[in-house]
């Protein structure tokens, strides 16, 4: 290993770093107190978890993904990050599954209001992909966007350190370069890392991200090393296992809302709801309030929600969407049109986890081609 | 707050295997909370002291199966104010109901040495086919924590925090990686109503659907993507006909892929 030069990283200069030296950046994320988050295998496949060193990490597998159908396989090399996303996102970690939002004690004439005890964790994520640092641009903007402010995941968000990886492998169901959401990392993270064969090319995102950088051993990064990031990069944009026409998008959905497509994919639709729980945008939830037997004790619980359950369609008196039809047509125009109108930007961004996680293999691109091949359809009957 | 008298708690058996009550005898921790809050007037698992009706709360366990049961059930209707079936056998005639699929006659036959002296009903049902039914615990058997916040909810006045959308929402919850995208595994999480806390798949075995159908099940769907991926019609049958076969979603996807199996003779 070449003697590390004098330098100082400074946000916007390249670093070239040895392969071995992540170890060096998790000991000091570690040491900095931040719980690291990255990819490992689990029950057969890569999800996000806790890790501790570079051993846990998912080196020489990657994924086969298609419509419903996700295989782990072993690689010819030893990558770090040779594989695409999996069935987690990071949205678990910034917006829990089940959150307790408060606990009510019975007081003699009154109640006692205990808030959760929620020192909020400090997480660094290791392994955030291009698609996921726009999917958390996006959570940002629903979060913390507007007047209503979630201070659940704003105490998450902002003790975040995000150390994104260019992705060099696209998969089978991702098509974010479709969308415009990658493979190349969006500004946000504080560190920006693209493997090469022999090593890391990283990129200095922020003021965070060069102060933890200055004490890990690595090299200016050269010309060619540059060249061989861009040439990666290019090489993983042509290799999207899907694609997407966006033009004119929510234009074309909202024209063919009784196109006879919506009645034919509700054939298939199991209503699960599972794409709406891997989907990194996603983002609602419902509010329980459950109380004990003695009524003297009460939680007020959150827990993630979907689209295509009853209850969430559940108002004045009735579910107003009933059929798959309406639940599906819901969700995919939301994702792809009227985000637009709500937030200013797409809610899907080309991760493909829908595709992929889709017990029956519904890919949305495809359901999005046959309403733009037959633009103006309509359904021979009212539904 | 002192309630003014505490509701009358009942707990009734049918054709069943008792597993559903043995849930409520399981809430050891909770039992004499339980106990101070309802008046336990009728459960013979438990205590062969009983009292009188009428009960605020009734229990009711196992499939009506015989003629006799049917007079049962309407009169402990009457004597409810609420009336719960609580399991699959309650809620959708059972395991037992498999012989609905049958002439009842022949298994009669085929049992009993002297099959004139039993009386019974061509179909396993469950109770609502002939009461009307408050609400619907569903499982094989019922969980502990939707029993407790059934009982909980009826304490306090409120609806039941229960949940009727699919396994598959209790598994991603949980970060718990689908046995059947990701293994190939046969699954019925997408059909089947949460309640399990999806624990089936949380050891890696697909979901058998003991909570029964989901509130808008697709099983036609799933089970096609299962026919083109390895199975065969008679598995299919097998994995909708278990202890929620007679669940009219499962009834038709199984009915559907025993005629696929047999069309000559249809089931």
């Amino acid at each position: 290993m070449a003697d590390p030069e004098v330098r100082i990283p400074a946000p916007g200069s390249l670093w070239r770093m040895e392969k071995a030296q992540l170890q060096t950046l998790l000991e000091a994320l570690a040491q900095q107190g931040y719980t690291i988050i990255g990819p490992r295998i689990q029950e057969g496949a890569i999800v996000y978890d806790e890790i501790r060193q570079i051993s846990d990490l998912p080196i020489g597998w990657t994924d086969e993904q298609d419509g419903g159908y996700y295989r782990l396989k072993r690689r010819e090399d030893e990558a770090f990050f040779g594989y695409a996303v999996g069935p987690h996102s990071w949205k678990r970690f910034l917006h829990p599954p089940v959150f307790s939002l408060g606990q009510a004690r019975r007081n003699g004439q009154g109640f006692e209001w205990i808030p959760p005890a929620d020192p909020p964790p400090r997480y660094a994520f290791l392994g955030v992909r291009a698609c996921e640092l726009h999917a958390i641009a996006i959570l940002d903007r629903v979060f913390m966007g507007g007047p209503y402010v979630d201070p659940v995941y704003r105490a998450r968000r902002e003790a975040l350190f995000l150390i994104a990886v260019q992705c060099t492998t696209a998969g089978g169901t991702c098509f974010c370069a479709s969308m415009g959401t990658g493979p190349k990392a969006p500004p946000g993270a504080d560190l920006i890392l693209t493997e090469l064969p022999d090593a890391f090319v990283v990129e200095i995102g922020t003021e965070r991200g060069a102060a933890l950088m200055a004490g890990v051993p690595c090299t200016p990064a050269t010309e060619a090393d540059r060249a061989a990031v861009e040439a990666r990069l290019e090489e993983t944009a042509r290799s999207m296992g899907r694609q997407l026409d966006t033009a004119d998008l929510p234009a074309l959905l909202y024209r063919n809302l009784e196109h006879p497509r919506w009645e034919e994919v509700a054939q298939r639709c199991l209503t699960c709801g599972n794409c709406t729980m891997v989907c990194p945008t996603c983002f609602c939830f419902t509010i329980e309030d459950l109380s004990d037997l003695a009524g003297t004790r009460a939680e007020r619980v959150r827990r993630w929600d979907s689209c295509f359950t009853t209850a969430f369609t559940y108002t004045a008196g009735h579910p107003i969407r009933q059929s798959a039809k309406a639940r599906y047509r819901q969700w995919l125009t939301h994702k792809l049109a009227s985000w637009w109108d709500q937030f200013g930007t797409s809610g899907c961004v080309g991760c493909g986890r829908c595709i992929t996680w889709c017990p029956v293999g519904i890919d949305l691109t495809e359901e999005v081609r046959a309403i733009r091949e037959t633009d103006g359809a309509m359904a021979s009957e009212r539904r | 707050m002192a309630r003014r008298r505490k509701p009358k708690l009942a707990v009734w058996k049918f054709a069943s295997c008792d597993g559903c009550q043995l849930t409520l005898l399981d809430c050891e921790e909770e039992l004499l909370t339980l106990a101070g809050e309802v008046e336990i007037a009728y459960f013979l698992e438990a205590s062969r002291a009983v009292v009188r009706g009428p009960y605020d709360l009734s229990l009711v366990e196992g499939s009506i199966s015989t003629p006799e049961q049917v007079d049962q059930i309407r009169e402990i209707r009457r004597q409810s104010r609420f009336l719960v079936t609580i399991g699959a056998c309650a809620t959708a005639g059972g395991i037992q109901a498999l012989r609905n699929f049958a002439d009842v006659r022949g298994f009669l036959d085929l049992v009993y040495a002297r099959p004139e002296y039993i009386k019974t009903l061509e179909k396993s049902l469950p109770a609502s086919a002939y009461v009307p039914v408050d609400f619907e615990l569903r499982g094989c058997p019922i969980g502990k924590g939707p029993l407790l916040e059934l009982i909980s909810a009826f304490l306090n006045g409120r609806r039941p925090n229960i949940p009727n959308h699919s396994v598959c929402i209790e598994c991603k919850r949980r970060g718990i990686v689908c046995v059947m995208v990701a293994q190939g595994i046969p699954c019925l999480g997408p059909v089947t109503q949460a309640g399990c806390g999806a624990l089936c798949p949380a050891y890696r075995r697909g979901c058998y659907g003991c909570f029964g159908p989901m509130e808008t099940p697709n099983p036609a769907s799933l089970g096609d993507w299962l026919l083109a991926h390895g199975m065969t019609s008679p598995d299919l049958v097998r994995l909708f006909r278990t202890f929620n076969a007679y669940a009219p979603a499962f009834r038709e996807a199984g009915d559907r892929y025993a005629e696929a199996a047999n069309p000559d003779r249809s089931s």
